[in-house]
């Protein structure tokens, strides 16, 4: 029995270590080395990289920026995704057409969507632009994504548009796990539809609704692609991420030692938040698991 | 637990020996038959100048027999991210491009790159002062074939809408220009801040102006900003940013992608200059329909001179690429490098207008008038600083642009440039 789990997890644990352990601990290696990316890792610095990327208001800022963007996330998209997963929920003319547009989003090749919005949010020739123009308003002098106090907010208008379909298809599968009798029994004790959304529906959703905000959250901590291609972390370090300034600092400035800093940091603070928020919000979904494994055992 | 900690042995086990397998080269110079192998690292992959570099190889081979050269042709980006890979693994190729300063420094420092300077001191004195950017120590450790100069291309149509008769020579008439052009609703520069580069080339620039190139060498060399120079440098151009010349929306412009870029702006009459380098030409051809870029009304003058500046007003920044060959290429690599730069090689380099060749004996030969011009230019300078964010490396120069790129942006002044290049100079210490 043993020897059989081995043989069947052997591959999967090969992958792991190769794909993951390995670059953790090169990572961490290299963290401790100033280092150019090329030749032997003689120069050994300690902790002083951490030290770098820690007192380095760029990167500070940046991880700022992750945290407004994993609360801005999860604020913006799940009561959004919560009332569009509501209205698709109901049966409706073009039900299935609305849903896959709702979708379409999430499934465009980020970089794709990341320079189709950069074409729209261009400052004066952009649609965006030329279309606020026809109403009589008018954009930011340096663009959406040129203005320094406005650019974080447009990526992260960008980042919810992307997004938002994981949401709503989510919650929709959630959705079909609630049973309608609870529906119909509340409607024979005279609940409203409001009502019964509230009392039944998203409390039913629950489960879901964490196990997405997780998500959200940890793609939120890691975003990388959608910023780079939109503003590369500019305009004046207004939108970089920790994944942003890591690239910067690594493959573009070769500081391949305060870049792989920069990286554990990045991954030491994506795994405290995935582990609190396991202890502190999961636990309610895997404590139901829990009785059910000991019977079986 | 004891499985697991079997599993972990079993997983690191197999890591090892994929590692193995995949570093399995041993470095050999030679092929099965025996010939000597050169592997040639290029950026030329398209058009006349790939089958250019192929042809050269040809007669590279027939030239020598028992050689072969081994040519790829790869796009710019692409030949970047492989060289620095190549240098990680130990595997460069024999011959491949330099960009010189202080990338190459850390080249030299790694012992990848071999010295030439005792072995074609003849191809060395031909290329003439072009080749600073590319020593080390006063040793050379790369060819340069091709050295451009940086300046304002202008269209002409725009400027004469505008009622300026003579391109700007000073900073103020350049104000001027810039008041006159905004007073016929035209915009006047467009910068694509948003790559950062193109933004400090107006601080080096107004650095080369204010500061005087003894300043500027022992800056190079030792990484000392303390020199008034360069804070003065910093007023200048927050004063330029001042007078709002730019484009909407510079602080995100790309440089060269796209119509929308600074370079799609100029060559689709959206703005009426940029700075840019002897590419400019090239780069609009390739976002206009025509593919004519501005045609005719293509224009360039030099970067405006600055009053009670110490530095020269015709010194000229500027850049460029050299053949460098790897410490452990075969020596045919060498000969090759200098058969790249005999007069016959960059004759036909520059009939093909791929470059502003460095052996002066091509200068006659290049054909593009635009390119011409600007040979002229950099071979009357007094000096040609090769563009500082390669000449300090790419941790200070990056560092040095973010901060001017932050200027741009109204967020830091001339002395926080100074200080940002400084921490970042003394971190490399």
């Amino acid at each position: 029995m043993r020897l059989e789990i081995l043989f069947f997890v052997a591959p999967a644990l090969c992958l792991f270590g190769f794909f993951v352990v390995w670059p953790i601990a090169k990572a961490i290696q290299f963290s401790l080395y100033r280092w150019k990316g090329f030749g032997p890792l003689v120069d050994f610095v300690g902790l002083q990289n951490y030290v770098a990327v820690l007192q380095n208001e760029v990167f500070t800022d940046a991880l700022v920026h992750n945290l407004i963007i994993v609360v801005a996330s999860i604020a913006l998209q799940l009561p959004l995704g919560l009332a569009i997963a509501l209205l698709l929920n109901r049966t409706m003319w073009g039900q299935g057409a609305l849903r896959t547009i709702i979708f379409v989003p999430y499934v465009l090749a980020e970089v794709i969507a990341g320079v189709i919005w950069f074409q729209l949010l261009q400052p004066r020739y952009g649609v965006v632009d030329t279309l606020l123009a026809a109403v009589g308003l008018q954009g930011p002098e340096q663009g959406w994504l040129g203005d320094p106090r406005y650019a974080l907010a447009t990526v992260i208008v960008v980042l919810t548009w992307k997004y938002l379909g994981l949401a709503v298809i989510l919650f929709l599968a959630g959705l079909q796990g609630v049973p309608p009798e609870l529906h119909e029994a509340a409607q024979i004790d005279g609940a409203s539809w409001w009502q019964s959304q509230r009392s039944i529906t998203i409390p039913l959703l629950g489960p879901t609704i964490r196990t997405w905000a997780f998500l959200s959250m940890i793609g939120s901590l890691q975003l990388f692609d959608m910023v780079w291609i939109l503003t590369k972390g500019g305009p004046a370090n207004s939108t970089m991420t920790m994944a942003t300034f890591l690239i910067t600092e690594g493959t573009k400035r070769q500081n391949y030692g305060t870049a792989a800093a920069a990286s554990v940091i990045l991954f030491v603070v994506a795994l405290v938040m995935a582990l609190l928020y396991q202890r502190l919000v999961l636990r309610r979904d895997t404590a139901a698991d829990r009785p059910e494994k000991k019977v079986k055992r | 637990m004891r499985t697991a900690r079997f599993a972990t042995a079993v997983a690191l086990t197999a890591s090892i020996g994929l590692l193995t397998a995949c570093g399995g080269d041993d470095g050999s110079t030679t092929n099965a038959d025996g010939d000597v192998v050169i592997t040639w690292w290029h950026n030329a992959n398209t058009g006349e100048g790939k089958t250019f570099y192929d042809d050269v190889a040809a007669e590279f081979e027939a030239e020598h027999p028992g050689v072969v050269v081994e040519v790829s042709a790869m796009q710019h980006e692409d030949m970047l991210t492989k060289l620095d890979a190549a240098f990680q693994s130990g595997e460069a190729p024999s011959l491949y491009m330099e960009r010189g300063g202080g990338e190459l420094q850390d080249h030299v420092e790694a012992g990848l790159t071999k010295d030439l300077t005792d072995l074609v001191p003849e191809t060395i004195d031909s290329i003439g002062g072009s080749i600073a950017g590319w020593q080390v120590d006063d040793r050379t450790y790369g060819l340069p074939f091709s050295v451009g100069v940086v300046g304002f291309w202008y269209n002409k149509a725009l400027f004469a809408d505008a009622g300026i008769d003579t391109p700007p020579t000073t900073v103020d008439e350049f104000d001027d220009a810039v008041a006159q052009l905004k007073d016929a609703g035209i915009t006047p520069v467009s910068v694509g801040a948003g790559d950062k580069w193109p933004a400090a080339h107006y601080w080096y620039y107004f650095a080369m102006r204010e500061c005087s190139e003894q300043v500027l060498s022992d800056a190079v060399g030792t990484l000392d900003f303390s020199d008034d120079c360069f804070v003065r440098a910093g007023g200048d151009l927050e004063q330029l940013v001042g007078t709002e010349p730019f484009n909407a929306g510079f602080l995100s412009t790309p440089a060269q992608s796209g119509p929308t870029s600074a370079s799609g702006l100029l060559a689709t009459d959206k703005v009426a200059m940029e700075l840019a380098g002897h590419w400019e030409p090239g780069v609009m051809q390739g976002l206009t329909e025509d593919e004519q870029g501005l045609g005719d009304d293509t224009g360039w003058f030099a970067f405006p001179s600055v009053d009670g500046g110490e530095g020269a007003p015709d010194a000229a920044l500027g850049g460029g690429d050299a053949w460098a060959v790897s410490q452990d290429a075969p020596d045919e690599a060498v000969e090759l490098a200098e058969y790249l730069l005999s007069d016959d090689v960059q004759k036909r380099f520059a009939e093909l207008d791929m470059g502003l060749p460095t052996n002066s004996s091509a200068s006659e030969f290049v054909a593009d008038p635009a390119l011409a011009q600007l040979l002229e230019v950099r071979d009357a300078a007094p000096y040609v600083q090769l563009y500082f964010d390669t000449a300090f490396g790419p941790s200070v120069g990056g560092a040095m642009n973010d901060e001017i790129a932050l200027m741009f942006a109204g967020q830091a002044g001339p002395q926080d440039v100074v200080d940002a290049t400084q921490a970042a100079a003394d971190a490399e210490k």
